[in-house]
């Protein structure tokens, strides 16, 4: 009799780096998160091997919901390429043997830093967003305890004092990123530092997302089809960026939330900040046979 | 001949504050005890008494901001039932958010400071519901008009405002919303005397054109004597003497009283 005989023989167990009671927890919380849409639910944030402040709250919920079936897609600011996007790409796939793609109509699963892709996600799709600061009232009530009883009781005066005094000061609403959206009529909440111009797409969205912060332990959801309105005043409209006669130089592309490019001369040039999508464009433009999804914006406005 | 005579005012309606039986300690000392005050609507009850004597105390379980250890307090509103100390914190909040204004003595303890006069006025309009951002700048301007506010001053943050100035601003935002009873903690000490009496003025026109019913706090008896109809007492915490303002100030009963009057005549 030998060990070998007394043991089974090696099989994968698990996958996804976080052990099975983390990602229990984090199920739960994710659970509770859907269950009250915008409420920030506390959770316990592992190590992951990344920093904090890197995405490593939604790292860990990606590193929860993935499966090796999965197709997952990571974009920061857009791009699938840049360094960050690369490494959490990497990561994701060497610890689950989940099939990676560029490409928003094939991923299963797309974590995000700061964007929401162009085209229009499906119910299938699980959108995740790394969020830096969860707590919208930050800015008015530096007391994080008394700004959860603010939540409790819906008490979001301040938040509208804020935009009054941008008004009045300014002439409009300054806040850019991170605009304060309302969910489902009761939480409000920061919708992670995406540009005004996605905040619209998340209203009745028909995909799931959540947001995570992994420094502050907090997540959140917006389970599909939940209102999601930013605060704005009866008679002074939202206004997102002021993108959608823009045309991308290298695709042709108009209409879309564009990377601004300053030029030797003082005068600046666009692209795409979608990155893949404005590849897709070019290839289309250059013949390729390329499943173009539909997009949020068309011409770019926002259809009511 | 019979001859029928109209009852007073006051018999004829019912009581819009009624406080019972507010007793209230903090550790050894006794800030309160076993206090009843009746306010009649549209009338001006004067507080006064000496320092640390619980005028503040009471005026703050008044705007629901603190509970009393024992004690009852009812308002005569439509849709506004039973013990208010009983209420849960939301209620207590939208209560005293639309119904009750306050003024304090110390301005930073009712302003933000640094947010815009006009915009303190319109948090109280945000908390109530008001979203139309035309509607809410309307109703501010409006609001810091009737407290004689120089308008030009509308945006300033209160910190650069005088004194004066940073009451009025505090009033405006206290009868923004109409409320049903105002509430007054020494809201001219500390003002020079020509100062002091324009916004004596204020409250008096205010008093006369709006009916509020208010409950003013001073030391100053001569504030008390130029705005209260009724007038109470106050001395360690107990009401020594309350009643109509004449008869306590033309014939004083209780000793502190006698002495309080005599000081200041
Ligand atoms: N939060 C508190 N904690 C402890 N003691 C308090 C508190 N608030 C009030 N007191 C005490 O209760 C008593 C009454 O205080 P209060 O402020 O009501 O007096 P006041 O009549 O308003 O005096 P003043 O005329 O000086 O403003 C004082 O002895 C005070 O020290
Ligand atoms: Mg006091």
């Amino acid at each position: 009799m030998s060990l070998a005989n007394l043991t089974k023989p090696w099989a994968p167990m698990s996958y996804g780096f976080l052990d099975a009671s983390a990602k229990r927890e984090l199920r739960r919380k994710m659970i509770k998160a859907v269950c009250v849409p915008g409420c920030q639910m506390p959770y316990a944030s592992r190590e992951v091997p990344m920093a904090r402040g890197w995405g490593t709250g939604g790292l860990q919920v990606s590193l929860t919901l993935i499966n090796p079936a999965m197709r997952v897609k990571v974009i920061d600011q857009g791009a699938d390429d840049s360094v960050n996007a690369a490494s959490i790409r990497r990561f994701l796939a060497r610890v689950s043997g989940a099939p990676t793609t560029l490409d928003t109509l094939d991923a299963d699963l797309i974590q995000s830093r700061h964007r929401i892709p162009e085209e229009i996600l499906r119910e299938d799709q699980v959108l995740v967003l790394q969020v830096p600061n969860p707590e919208p009232l930050r800015s008015v009530q530096p007391n994080m305890s008394i700004a959860r009883q603010m939540h409790g009781d819906a008490d979001y005066g301040r938040m509208w004092l804020q935009l009054y005094e941008q008004i009045v000061r300014s002439g409009r609403v300054m806040q850019g990123a991170s605009y304060p959206s309302m969910v489902n009529g009761r939480h409000v909440m920061t919708p992670s530092p995406i540009p005004r111009w996605d905040v619209p797409k998340l209203h009745m969205a028909r995909h799931l997302t959540i947001l995570s912060a992994g420094r502050e332990k907090r997540i959140f959801a917006v389970p599909p089809y939940t209102r999601v309105e930013p605060l704005v005043f009866d008679d002074v409209p939202y206004r997102v960026e002021d993108h959608g006669g823009l045309t991308c130089y290298r695709s042709g592309a108009t209409g879309f939330f564009m990377n601004e490019i300053p030029q030797g001369d003082g005068t600046s040039t666009y692209e795409v900040s979608d990155s893949e999508y404005g590849v897709k464009a070019i290839r289309a433009r250059d013949g390729e046979v390329v499943a173009m999804g539909e997009t949020w914006y068309k011409d770019g406005k926002m259809p009511q | 001949m019979t001859l029928t005579l109209d009852p007073p005012r006051i018999v004829k309606t019912a009581p819009l504050v009624q406080v019972r039986g507010v007793s209230k300690s903090y550790g050894r000392v006794v800030a309160l005890r076993d206090v009843a005050a009746t306010v009649y609507p549209g009338e001006v009850l004067g507080i006064v008494g000496e320092s640390g004597s619980g005028k503040s105390t009471l005026l703050r379980m008044m705007n629901l901001e603190e509970t009393p250890d024992t004690g009852s307090y009812t308002l005569d509103l439509p849709d506004v039932d039973g013990n208010l100390f009983a209420l849960d914190r939301f209620a207590r909040r939208m209560l005293c958010a639309t119904r009750i204004g306050i003024v304090y003595q110390n301005p930073h303890l009712g302003l933000l400071m640094k947010h815009s006069s006009s915009g303190n006025v319109a948090e109280r309009l945000l908390v109530a519901g008001e979203r139309r951002f035309a509607v809410l700048r309307e109703k501010a301007k409006d609001a810091l008009a009737a407290s004689e506010f120089p308008l030009e001053r509308l945006d300033a943050p209160p910190i650069e405002l005088s004194g004066g100035m940073q009451q009025r601003v505090q009033l405006a935002k206290a009868i923004a919303l109409e409320p049903a009873l105002l509430l007054l903690d020494e809201p001219t000490t500390g003002l020079d005397v020509s100062v002091q009496a324009l916004v004596l003025d204020t409250l008096k026109r205010l008093q006369r054109d709006r009916r509020i019913t208010m409950v003013i706090v001073s030391h100053d008896l001569g504030v008390i004597r130029t705005l209260a109809d009724r007038v109470m007492v106050m001395r360690r915490g107990e009401v020594v003497e309350a009643g109509l303002a004449d008869q306590i100030f033309q014939d004083p009963q209780h000793a502190y009283t006698q002495q309080l009057v005599h000081a200041k005549l």
